[in-house]
């Protein structure tokens, strides 16, 4: 009996296997996914950095933008707006899948595979994309000659870290969700949507009346967006600025574990 | 000859190459309950879109209630109540909400459907659910619901797609209670299944099919007489032994059949057979004694199970 | 009190009886009751969108842009995108309606099936869930104006017609959209309809106008349903007519009455195999 079975094996590894099936998933869709890791960059820096480029070159050269072209300036915040919308699709829909579409995460739990590595695999699953999206982009900005290797090249695990955060984040927050109704609608409109449109993505957060400004501090992609600017192309920033940035993300990733651990853990001792 | 509802003849579907439903002829008569029994596969769930007017014959001919669904579908879907196999009630909206819409989809009053409402409500037991969202029904409070949606317009037909597919037992015995009521009332029921015991409890008539052809027709009783015994002995040897054991087995009555973990044996008597076995000392390790239903009907029909 | 039959057999008849049963309006009430029920969360929530990116762009961007050149005169950017957005929400809003809501009653709850096992047609189906997106799209560009017109976005009172134009120009989408999900089986085909049109609403002109590009891309972008829908409503918007308002006219003509009979056609196909 059990010859093929190392226990011992499964459950130091369990996240690996999580992983695995989460990649294996994502490659049903790996057309579509690589399309909009490389077309999304390319539409955006086409219509956004060159069209609206335009018109902020013609209105005020570079003084809104602290000095750089239009482009350089939204680049890094585009990268890590694609890097945290990957991270939302494969941190959200597995678990979605797994507790309610498909209830997979019960199936899986019922192995030696405990809950803390369904998390973990989810978790690595999703980074796997963010990496590809992220390195697809940044190839991009290199082509296109927006930033250069030697200078932009820590942007990279900057904005993965960052996504990170947030996929951890959004785990937490969709292994809470009982009700999946209208859920993903809800979350989109009144936080997705907002977030992409407040963090200082398109136009320096300061530049937005005081009131909305909150809106920027306490979203990730705001923090994730400064770093990019100054890991990207030297964009000045302080050291108090740059700690607050780091930490905020270390923050959310930690708390967005231990949220997700917690309600995986109770919602699969049910 | 009582009044024709449907009438089929060489009623066919094709779909590219692959034949459905292979020139059939049917007829069902006002109040009656009629089967269509066969396996997956076998062309009823076709025959039965044809008959709802949702799918278009490639030849033949079919007539329901008169008409020719070709021309006349929306006529004939009028009278028609459809349970499908699938069900598909309304999910954005609560039990008696999809009562009502679909009474509506039928062009009704309002204030007849509200009538109806609670009047179907009781009939699937379902008063207590009418403000619940479909979703929090179980599968046998579904399938009543899907019944019930069916009969908003008071349909002369009711049709059921494999009524009781995927239900527990508890909950297809209150379904057949349901429909043996509507049975009372004069519904003229058209049902598929490929459950035996479904088939010989609700229809006083059916056809048997197989790969898109009927092999057989007439009630559960009669198509038993035809086509098997009185009773059938079904031993078990444990699955090495069986086949060794089945040629002296075969010497001993007029027909068996092996299947892959029994051997059944068609006689009159049953318990006598047994015990000559049992004088030959051939000692099965399992042995039961039942009467023919129309699973063996349907056996010796095709030389396969219904269920594989 | 009629009974169903006899309500069937009125039409029995008419030209055209077995595709239309003349009760769209019964898919329609379905639709009201499904919102009182279930489905107010994202239909009330649907018009924050293009509210958002008014107070992102208009007023973010807005500092670093100043004045745009409209085409129709030069306008603070603000004014100039308010119209491209309200065609934008338009357009999108009726092609979710009719791809992904379109999808899910198709493939995944069946609700179409169900519907036309009734007298029912597949024209009363389609009109009566394009009629309900129409009839969204109608509230939201309504309640886009009433919060445009305070800000002193909205140049002048003719721009009351940019509501219709809104509405028609979802009728196009949404009839179009339909007849292109009624051929999609998989949830990946259905990931291309997003794919595609990110780039069809990034560069139709909601938020610049098209002509910083170079010559052959504007021309591309001036055969996209989405520059015509936009140009539409942002002439109507500043009171303003041509030859152009004509042609965009003309262009969500041809596409609804395509639309319609493919997707009556497929449905047909769909449900009557």
């Amino acid at each position: 009996m059990n010859q093929g079975i190392d226990v011992a094996k499964i459950r130091s590894r369990g996240a690996t296997y999580v992983a695995e099936a989460r990649i294996a998933q994502m490659m049903k869709w790996k057309g579509i996914i690589a399309i909009v890791a490389i077309g999304n960059p390319l539409f955006y820096l086409v219509a956004i950095g060159i069209g609206i480029g335009v018109l902020v070159n013609e209105n005020s050269g570079t003084s809104g933008t602290g000095g750089v072209e239009y482009i350089t300036f939204i680049a890094p915040a585009l990268l890590a707006s694609a890097a945290l919308t990957g991270a939302l699709d494969e941190a959200m829909f597995p678990v979605m899948e797994g507790f309610k579409w498909r209830k997979l995460f019960y199936a899986i739990n019922a192995t030696p595979i405990n809950p803390g590595q369904i998390v973990l695999g989810v978790f690595i699953g999703a980074i796997a994309r963010v990496v590809f999206t992220v390195v697809c982009y940044w190839a991009l900005l290199i082509a296109f000659g927006v930033v250069t290797i030697g200078q932009s090249w820590d942007v990279i695990p900057v904005t993965i870290f960052a996504a990170g955060a947030f996929a951890a984040v959004i785990m937490g927050i969709t292994a809470s969700v009982k009700n999946e109704d209208y859920f993903m609608t809800v979350l989109n409109r009144l936080i997705i949507m907002p977030m992409f449109l407040f963090s200082g993505t398109f136009f320096p957060l300061n530049t937005m009346p005081v009131f909305l400004q909150p809106i920027g501090w306490i979203s990730p992609l705001w923090h994730a967006t400064e770093l990019g600017r100054y890991f990207s192309y030297g964009y000045s920033i302080s050291g108090t600025m740059l700690l607050v940035h780091f930490s905020y993300l270390i923050v959310m990733m930690v708390a967005g574990f231990k949220l997700a651990n917690r309600k995986f853990a109770e919602r699969l001792a049910k | 000859m009582p009044e024709s509802l449907i009438s089929a003849r060489g009623l066919t579907k094709k779909y590219g190459d692959f034949t459905a439903v292979d020139a059939i002829d049917f007829d069902v008569a006002k109040g009656e309950s009629f089967g269509l029994l066969g396996p997956n596969g076998a062309g009823k769930s076709t025959t039965m879109r044809i008959i709802a007017a949702t799918s278009q014959r490639s030849s033949g001919t079919i007539s329901i209630l008169g008409r020719d669904p070709e021309e006349h579908g929306p006529q004939i879907r009028a009278h028609l109540g459809v349970v499908p196999q699938q069900d598909n009630l309304d999910g954005e909206l609560t039990v008696s909400e999809n009562l009502f819409i679909y009474g509506r989809y039928f062009g009704l009053s309002k204030k007849f459907i509200q009538n109806k409402i609670e009047e179907l409500l009781d009939f699937a037991q379902l008063q207590d659910k009418r403000d619940a969202k479909v979703e929090a029904l179980s599968g046998g409070m579904k399938r009543r619901l899907t019944i019930a949606r069916a009969l908003v317009s008071e349909p002369d037909i009711l049709m059921l797609d494999e009524p009781t597919t995927g239900l527990d037992p508890q909950a297809r015995h209150i379904l057949w209670d349901r429909l043996f009521r509507l049975k009372e009332t004069g519904v003229t029921l058209v049902i598929t299944t490929h459950f035996m015991d479904e088939a010989e409890q609700l229809c006083d008539r059916l056809v048997v099919m197989d790969k898109g052809k009927i092999m057989a027709e007439g009630s559960p009783l009669e198509l038993i007489k035809q086509y098997s015994t009185k009773e059938v002995l079904e031993v078990r040897f444990g699955s090495d032994r069986n086949k060794e054991v089945a040629p002296i087995l075969r010497e001993m009555c007029s027909r068996i059949e092996e299947l892959p973990d029994r051997i059944l044996m068609y006689v009159e008597d049953g318990e006598a057979l047994l015990e000559a076995i049992t004088a030959k000392k051939l000692h099965p390790t399992t042995s039961l004694v039942r009467r023919s239903s129309l699973e063996d009907v349907f056996l010796r029909l095709t030389g396969r199970s219904l269920i594989e | 009190m009629k009974t169903a039959v006899e309500i069937a057999e009125e039409r029995a008849d008419r030209w055209g009886h077995q595709l239309y049963a003349g009760r769209a309006r019964a898919i329609l009430e379905r639709a009201f009751i499904a919102l009182r029920s279930s489905t107010w969360v994202p239909i009330v929530t649907g018009f924050i969108e293009p509210v958002l990116y008014l107070l992102a762009f208009g007023y973010g961007m807005g500092e670093l842009i100043g004045d745009v050149d409209s085409g129709r005169g030069t306008v603070d950017y603000a004014v100039f995108i308010a119209p491209g957005l309200l065609a934008t929400s338009a357009m999108n809003g009726a092609i979710y309606d009719s791809t992904w809501n379109v999808f899910f009653k198709l493939n995944e709850s069946k609700l179409y099936k169900g519907m036309l096992a009734t007298p029912l047609g597949p024209l009363d189906v389609a009109l009566g869930e394009i009629t309900w997106a129409l009839l969204r799209g109608l509230s939201y560009a309504i309640a886009f104006l009433a919060i445009t017109a305070p800000l002193g976005l909205v140049p002048g009172v003719s721009a009351i017609l940019a509501i219709p134009a809104a509405v028609f120009i979802a009728f196009g989408f949404a009839s179009f959209g339909m007849a292109i999900t009624s051929y999609f089986k998989t949830y990946q085909q259905m990931g291309m309809i997003n794919i595609v049109l990110l780039p069809m609403f990034l560069f139709s002109g909601s938020l610049y106008p098209i002509s910083v590009y170079p010559d052959w891309l504007e021309f591309l972008i001036q055969l996209f349903p989405s520059w015509h829908g936009i140009e539409l409503v942002r002439d109507l918007w500043f009171g303003y007519w041509d030859s152009g308002t004509l042609l965009h006219l003309g262009y969500f003509c041809v596409m609804i009455v395509t639309g319609l009979y493919f997707t009556t056609r497929r449905l047909r196909n769909l449900f009557m195999r």
